[in-house]
């Protein structure tokens, strides 16, 4: 059979990755789905069900990468490309976040309104077509990170 | 010739050897996806990270539970992990010369593609005229849509591109050529598998 599929084979440079049987990686990923699944319906507590779904998520990822995607078998060079991207956004994901937990509307608990299966608590103010928003007129999501305007000063007395 | 161009010649000669081997021999394509590929997850990682760092510290942030059919989405991840399969066996296929096997699993892939967007299309739907969600709506579901409907039309560019990739080959034979083609298209869509993979965990599981 081997003889064969070599005969028939593509005259020219044609790469034969050498790695584990692909069924068998498709069944790995099966399974870390499945696992996934069943840690999502054991109700764990959150932050050991973030981390285990976490870990799965990142094994996943790295079995299509180093198998599906060849990374495995291809030169080290190809690493530097790939990685670079999960450098960044490493770096952007650490940069974001003194930034949101100064935001104060992010520690509020507020009755948001999702879609229209809840009732709203509070009725969003109306602005007309063609109006500039105010600052009366935004809702108060909408006023994150605004500075609150100075008090105006204290009327001089008339001699 | 002049003695100098000869000598010129001879270094332009031990320039070349000087050089550092090709990361990808004989398949350029391939390295320029990858660096497509880079440039890619830098966006995709982008949102991820944006969505990471607004839901971390936001204590309004709706249970996903409430709002998404975890059911489905698993079968949606099921269907890509499967077309994933397919797609490298359609490469595997045409390595080995035999080109309507390759044709048949770059069809499969393209039609688990396909199943995947109409999912897609159908959560959408009840999501939007079911439940009234909209982009506007929250942080929640502009995150939501913007995540999933980025990858979604990265879905279907894949699906485009597999089946100009599928028609394109009726009536060649197998070469190194077409199997380099097959594998740069096969890299683009395991890229997308890969994002649906950390898509379904950070914005459907936790």
């Amino acid at each position: 059979m081997a003889e064969m599929a070599a005969a028939h084979a593509p005259h020219g440079a044609v790469e034969h990755h050498e790695g584990p049987s692909y069924v068998a990686v498709f069944i790995y990923l099966t399974l870390l789905t499945a696992a996934e699944l069943g840690v999502y319906g054991l109700g764990l507590p959150k932050p050991i069900m973030v981390g285990a779904l976490v870990a799965l998520a990142l094994a996943k990822a790295a079995l299509v990468a180093m198998f599906f995607m060849h990374l495995a078998m291809e030169r080290k060079g190809l690493w530097i490309v790939a990685v670079i991207p999960l450098v960044i956004v490493g770096f952007c994901y650490f940069m974001l976040r003194p930034d949101l937990s100064r935001r104060t509307w992010a520690h509020t608990q507020e009755d948001v309104v999702i879609g229209h299966r809840e009732e709203p608590s509070t009725v969003l103010p109306q602005i007309p077509q063609g109006k500039a928003l105010s600052g009366s007129d935004q809702p108060a999501d909408s006023q994150v990170g605004q500075t609150k305007p100075a008090a105006p000063p204290p009327p001089v007395p008339q001699p | 010739m002049s003695e100098a161009a000869a000598a010129l010649d001879t270094h332009a000669e031990g320039f070349h050897d000087e050089l550092e081997p090709s990361l990808t021999p004989g398949n350029s394509g391939k390295l320029g996806m990858w660096v497509f590929l880079a440039g890619d997850a830098m966006t995709f990682g982008a949102g991820i990270a944006a969505y990471g760092a607004l839901r971390w510290y936001n204590v309004n942030w709706p249970d996903p539970a409430d709002w998404l059919g975890i059911t489905l989405t698993a079968v949606m991840t099921f269907i890509l992990i499967c077309s994933s399969l397919t797609m490298v066996e359609a490469l595997s296929a045409v390595q080995r010369g035999n080109m309507p096997r390759m044709r048949l699993f770059l069809g499969l892939t393209v039609i688990g593609g396909i199943i995947f967007l109409g999912c897609q299309a159908s959560e959408w739907h009840h999501l939007i005229w079911g439940e009234g969600l909209s982009i506007k709506t929250s942080l929640f579901s502009a995150t939501f849509f913007i995540l999933t409907g980025f990858h979604g039309c990265h879905v279907f560019g894949g699906v485009c591109y597999l089946s100009g990739r599928l028609f394109g080959s009726i009536g060649k034979e197998a070469t190194a050529h077409e199997a380099n083609l097959v594998e740069v298209a096969g890299l683009y869509w395991h890229f997308v598998d890969l994002v649906w993979i950390l898509i379904f965990t950070f914005v459907y599981l936790i």
